[in-house]
């Protein structure tokens, strides 16, 4: 899992200390002010996941019973450009990982070029949600033309919401300065967000193929 | 990567502003927190009181607003339910008390997310007034409930997904309810997320899991229930709003027709939201139950000076009931028409939540057991938390069970059952923690006398109030009417009602002495000068009262052992502090 071998990264911010074996604390045998470990950062992205995930299986019982339940569900035109835009979120994951190992390996320079790679493909696939969406309102396809569509819409625009969070923290990261990178405080920013990104990635794919098999 | 090698105390904040208003300070958060779900229960008693004078006196012309109509009676109803649940009962035990003495208790500087804990409390703070706005806009059922839904803190569809059409307060009052919830939810999961990863991260050195007192398990566990179940309810929410407002049919089935009008939606399944609602609502019951219990543990096991009967037992009961917690919502829809199969497997499920549950009560008696037992209004509270939690959870299994449900489901025994477990039970525990750590928060106690008087008024009066409602319950007395005068069979419980309404004015006028010694002890109550008045061995009890901005003024302390060593034989006092090195000897903090 990405985050344990981010953990065993442990790094160190002023006011936190720490290490040692997660179960015994985190203090110091000096009675000082205990150092708050980097760790925190991974177990609130983990539990944020865990959150968004509930989320959208909410979503996606809703879903499987709507559909299950009623006679009035019509299949609309899957709208093409959605397998591109699968394909340009699913490059992006592989360029944030490059991004993160270019950084690993102090490459400033290589981090930066794939961060920003990432962030354009990021921005990409969100243009390429709202062609979709122009495609279907063009098919004249609305939010409450069809449960199959009210979910369509709902589903896409939950996860390009949440996206867009990512695609904030890519833009955060990416505009720091580039002494900052080799400080350890961003590298946690780095990693965090590359976990987010991979989430949202693999999401997609279960929604695309959710809407897509389930229209 | 670099661990510095001098540590940074924290600051305290300068200014008005930033140390009260806008503070990142777990404490001050706490106390925000508090003092929310202070103004909330106020509401919801004033509700609640009219409520019941309106069921003994239906002609009864209230003042400023005339006669109480039988719409306003269900707006009053569903306000009342609804700032109950979420600003008293998830935001005092959990939020409140939580956020001030979790890090405290492991030994943390402050939360892990201080920002975000900030942010949590300003967004439950704008969903109050969000809630709060329902009652002053237009389209409502008038008088004293002005414009607020009328469909029950629950909001089932489809009446509550078409808007104004279905009644009085469905049209922007509803709305407004929805966008309440959804804001309430937001900052819960911001505030499980904080919870859960300041448990695992910042604990002090020493501090390991099996370590921690049984409130911190308690709000720990909570905040699992809360990150699972809220999600689920936004995305509800969401739906629910989509419906009212986009046009989709989420939850409106076809052909529906209301005031002879034909909803044009069609397909949807109303049963739907109620799956959704109640994944989240009974997880709620323990959110607002746990965090009772874990005070109710600590409480009753510092007042026998006795550690408490069975810990890792405790932590384990506190696990079985979260995890059985989240997957018995059914029991809640055994009247929608369910499989009898789907209610068997609910109701196992259910009533197996009554072995964890015991093996909690037998815990209690078995802490107190042989204790030398000091009868602190405190720990008065707890034993009536242990009380109300076994007559409240008994009545729950007889809810349970289907067939006994079935009659029972829309009657006052529910009313009484659940306002015995989720209501007062953990209205009781919020009291006995404040009792409790008043001295700790405020540097001053609680009179002791007039905490004793409201304790006794409070705990005779919430039996006087709700054991009646399980007879006329099982007598078929319906919930939810606004008046049953005209209806023959009922009349002979009148004097029933009138006992009722007359036990709630006097058990809501006791509550007026408790802001009195609430406010009174702030500025005028006896000076905790001993940073450790109750004689307790958990970390809290080794700070300065009130505590310092970072708890432990840069010297963070390392625990030894376990936070329920009372009475250790050979030992010098009856309390051995987790800061106690293993001499046996209690530290000297003073």
């Amino acid at each position: 899992m990405a985050a344990n071998a981010a953990t065993e990264e442990l790094e160190l911010i002023e006011v936190g200390g720490g290490g040692g074996p997660r179960d015994a604390g985190f203090g110091r045998d000096d009675g000082g002010a205990p150092l708050i470990p980097q760790r925190i950062y991974f177990t609130g992205i983990w539990l944020a996941l865990a959150a968004i995930l509930m989320f959208f299986m909410g979503l996606t019982s809703s879903f499987v019973v709507r559909k299950g339940l009623s006679g009035d569900w019509v299949a609309f035109s899957f709208p093409r450009i959605l397998w591109l835009n699968t394909a340009v979120l699913l490059a992006s994951s592989l360029t944030i990982e490059r991004a993160r190992r270019a950084l690993l390996r102090n490459e400033l320079a290589g981090f930066r070029r794939w961060w920003r790679i990432t962030t354009g493909l990021g921005l990409g696939f969100l243009a390429g949600q709202v062609i979709a969406w122009q495609e279907l309102a063009a098919a004249g396809v609305y939010i409450a033309s069809n449960p199959s569509s009210s979910f369509f819409y709902l589903l896409t625009a939950a996860h390009g919401i949440h996206l867009l969070g990512g695609l904030g923290a890519l833009l955060w990261v990416g505009g720091r300065s580039a002494s900052a990178y080799v400080r350890a405080t961003p590298f946690t920013a780095v990693t965090v967000s590359s976990i987010y990104w991979h989430f949202m990635d693999g999401l997609w794919v279960f929604l695309v193929l959710l809407l897509f098999l389930g229209r | 990567m670099a661990a510095h090698a001098h540590p940074v105390v924290h600051e305290a904040p300068k200014g008005f502003i930033r140390k009260y208003i806008f503070s990142t300070d777990h404490k001050i958060i706490g106390i925000q927190y508090y003092l929310l779900a202070l103004v909330s229960v106020f509401i919801g008693i004033i509700l609640s009181l009219l409520m019941r004078l309106h069921l003994i006196a239906p002609t009864i012309d209230l003042p400023w607003f005339g006669q109480m109509t039988p719409e306003q009676y269900l707006a009053l109803m569903t306000m009342h339910g609804t700032i109950m649940v979420f600003f008293v009962l998830t935001t005092a035990p959990q939020s409140g008390f939580g956020n001030y003495f979790l890090p405290i208790q492991i030994g943390a500087p402050d939360m892990a997310f201080p920002r975000l804990n900030m942010l949590s409390f300003w967004v439950t703070f704008a969903a109050l007034i969000v809630m709060l706005a329902a009652f002053f806009v237009a389209g409502g059922p008038g008088g004293v409930a002005g414009g607020a839904p009328i469909s029950g803190w629950t909001a089932y569809t489809p009446l509550s997904a078409i808007g104004p059409i279905a009644g009085p307060g469905l049209g922007m009052g509803q709305t407004l309810w929805i966008l309440s919830l959804a804001l309430f939810a937001g900052a819960s999961l911001m505030g499980a997320l904080n919870f859960i990863t300041t448990t695992l991260d910042l604990r002090t050195k020493g501090m390991s899991l099996m370590r921690m007192p049984l409130t911190v398990w308690a709000w720990f566990v909570t905040a699992i229930l809360a990150l699972l179940g809220f999600a689920v309810l936004l995305g509800a929410g969401i739906l629910l709003l989509l419906d009212r407002t986009a046009g989709t049919s989420f939850f409106v089935p076809a052909g529906l027709v209301v005031t002879d009008t034909q909803i044009p939606h069609k397909g949807g399944s109303p049963l739907l939201w109620q799956h959704l609602f109640w994944f989240f609502g009974h997880p709620e019951v323990y959110i607002a139950i746990l965090p009772g219990m874990g005070v109710t543990s600590h409480i009753l096991s510092t007042f026998s000076r006795k550690p408490i009967f069975g810990y890792r037992a405790m932590v384990y009961a506190i696990f079985a009931i979260a995890l059985l917690g989240l997957s018995v919502w059914g029991h809640h829809m055994f009247v929608s028409g369910m499989s009898p199969y789907s209610a068997l497997a609910f109701s196992l499920l259910t009533m197996s939540i009554g072995v964890p549950s015991a093996i909690k009560t037998f815990n209690w008696i078995g802490t107190l057991w042989g204790g030398q037992i000091r009868l602190t209004t405190a720990m008065l509270f707890a034993i009536g938390f242990v009380s109300l939690f076994v007559t409240g959870g008994l009545s729950g299994l007889f809810l349970a069970q289907p067939t006994v449900d079935l009659p029972l489901h829309d009657t006052y025994f529910v009313v009484g059952h659940f306002h015995m477990i989720m209501g007062v039970a953990a209205i009781f525990g919020i009291f006995a923690a404040t009792y409790f750590w008043f001295p700790k928060m405020f540097g001053r106690f609680l009179n002791e006398r007039i905490g004793k008087i409201h304790f006794w008024i409070t705990f005779i009066g919430v039996y006087a109030i709700f054991m009646p409602m399980h007879f006329i319950g099982i007598f078929g007395h319906p919930r939810r009417y606004a008046d049953t005068t005209a209806v023959q069979f009922l009349a002979q419980l009148d004097p029933v009602h009138t006992f009722m309404t007359v036990a709630a004015f006097i058990t809501g006028a006791a509550q007026l002495l408790f802001l009195f010694n609430f406010f009174w002890g702030l500025w005028k109550g006896e000076k905790a000068s001993d940073i450790n008045p109750w004689k307790a061995t958990s970390l809290e009890w080794t700070v300065p009262s009130p505590p310092p901005h970072d708890n432990f003024q840069g010297r963070f302390p390392t625990v030894y052992r376990g936070p329920y060593e009372y009475s250790v034989p050979g030992a010098a006092e009856d309390y051995t502090p987790q800061t106690a090195p293993d001499t046996g000897q209690p530290a000297s903090r003073h």
